[in-house]
């Protein structure tokens, strides 16, 4: 009884995946149909450049600026009496450069970008606003989520490059002020191994997040079922999917890119 | 003219319209009453193409719904305004906006949309509301402003999701007039559903009663009033204990 009830379990998660896979390459080949609707997708990615944007660019300086306050301090910790004081320039540079600052970012707007943009147009779709656009003759993918996506390609890039500097920013800062570190140790550590690469590495990483993020919440808000409760789910499914694909890409980045 | 022929439409395994026939006369407007569950607003999604249907055809003017490609469909729908059970409002955008949006997509000038817009919500009585926000509106308000933004392309056919349900009697008499003059300026071919037996007579040229998915009697106005069918009389009188018990909505 007990065997019957997993291997049903597992047969019912498995079609909702086979149904999910389908669903998101049916949607991601929407993307790419609309997307020469560009009279209708390109004035509307201005506004969606500010919303996803700028206006995500507090949050994610201020995770940048702790990042490297603690990077700081804790690589000073642990090098301390082996290794030399300005190797915490090193540290600083390459993890918030290469990893922390594009992934962090990445998974907190996950958080703010993501779900917004799923419960914006799941309760379009249950209020029947998709349905009146249809009406209209609008394509709903080229005047919702094209804009969004593109705004999410173009943002994301400016908003990490943003938090490195706020993040090298603040290591530098805390290495100057609580540690026995001067301005030209720090730059010399941070110079010592930097490659130009350090820098379209997490700018490339920055804009394929950026992609995921709203793709995956304009996936689950277009898709939304069921009123209040459906718009709730899909900005849950929305945030939780990201962030394991971000992951997965940053991965997946590590190993073609490096 | 607009004709369904053996439409069905199901979801899962739950057969919503099973091989519906029903057939709306160019200028004329087919009420459609039902309970709840019994597929009216699946059947109107079915003949803006929202939906596809399962088997049937559904043909709008010349053009079949069904086989439409999206140039086509396109085509379809702006000759078509649908006005939405809860008016479906473009909650980003003012009143005025919203009114507006059908004729911008249309290519139609700003300047001239703006002076159609305009008309057409004097006339829905919403003159005052143009840069207001929908949710700064009430029920009525929103409804009047839908169907001001289905009308204001003077669409040749028009599709009514409920238009009155949920309102005071006031507003519904309200809402019935605009539609019966609509009806008259635009003659426009239309199909209302609703579960609102007073305002289907009085607004339809004929009236037809949805049961499981399937077309159960249709007539005019008078001759639905003046049925002996107990599951009119149910319906006109608003008495359940004239439903059939097995004859419940969905099943």
């Amino acid at each position: 009884m007990r065997l019957t009830s997993v291997l049903a379990w597992i047969g019912r998660h498995a079609t909702l995946l086979v149904a999910l896979i389908g669903r998101s390459a049916e949607f991601i080949w929407s993307i790419g149909a609309a997307i020469g609707d560009v009279r209708t997708w390109v004035p509307l990615t201005a506004v969606q450049v500010r919303r996803i944007g700028i206006d995500s660019i507090p949050v994610a300086v201020f995770i940048a600026l702790f990042t490297g306050i603690v990077l700081a301090l804790q690589s000073s910790y642990t090098f301390t009496g082996i290794v030399p004081l300005y190797f915490v320039g090193v540290l600083v540079g390459k993890s918030i450069m290469l990893e922390l600052g594009p992934v962090l970012t990445g998974l907190v707007l996950a958080g703010r970008v993501g779900a917004n943009i799923a419960a914006e147009i799941g309760t379009m779709r249950v209020t029947e606003q998709i349905d009146a656009l249809e009406m209209m003759a609008w394509n709903p993918v080229s005047y919702l989520v094209v804009p969004r996506v593109a705004a999410g390609i173009l943002a994301f890039p400016i908003i990490v490059a943003l938090a490195l500097v706020a993040g090298i920013g603040a290591g530098w800062l805390t290495s100057i002020s609580l540690l026995d570190l001067s301005t030209q140790e720090f730059v010399r550590g941070l110079r010592m191994f930097y490659a130009p690469f350090d820098l379209s590495y997490p700018l490339i990483k920055a804009a394929s997040f950026g992609a995921i993020v709203a793709a995956v919440g304009a996936l689950h808000g277009y898709h939304t079922k069921g009123g209040a409760a459906g718009v709730g789910r899909a900005a849950t499914h929305a945030v939780v999917m990201s962030c394991m694909l971000i992951l997965v890409f940053d991965a997946l980045w590590a190993v073609i890119l490096l | 003219m607009i004709r369904l022929t053996s439409v069905s439409k199901g979801f899962g395994a739950l057969s919503v319209l099973r091989r519906l026939d029903l057939a709306v006369p160019s200028g004329q407007t087919l009420a459609v009453i039902g309970r709840s569950g019994t597929g009216k607003s699946v059947l109107l999604k079915c003949v803006a193409g929202l939906l596809d249907a399962d088997a049937g055809s559904v043909r709008v003017g010349e053009d079949d719904v069904g086989e439409a490609d999206a140039r086509t469909l396109r085509r379809i729908r702006s000759r078509m305004g649908y006005v939405f059970q809860f008016a479906a409002l473009f909650d980003s955008m003012t009143i005025g906006e919203n009114v507006e949006a059908p004729l911008r997509r249309e290519g139609v000038p700003s300047a001239d949309a703006r002076r159609r817009a305009d008309e057409v919500l004097d006339r829905v009585g919403l003159a005052d509301t143009r840069n207001s926000l929908p949710a700064e509106l009430s029920g009525g308000m929103r409804k009047r402003a839908g169907i001001a933004r289905a009308v204001v392309s003077e669409p040749e056919y028009l599709l009514y999701d409920e238009p009155t349900t949920g309102l005071d009697p006031v507003t519904t008499a309200v809402i019935d007039d605009l539609m019966l003059d609509l009806k008259q300026d635009l003659g426009a071919t239309s199909i209302m559903v609703t579960h609102d037996i007073r305002s289907a007579l009085r607004v339809a040229d004929r009236v037809a009663l949805l049961h499981e998915g399937r077309l159960h009697t249709e007539g005019t106005p008078r001759e639905i009033r003046d049925s002996d069918d107990p599951l009119v009389r149910a319906f006109v009188e608003g008495k359940s204990e004239l439903w059939p018990e097995e004859s419940g909505p969905g099943r």
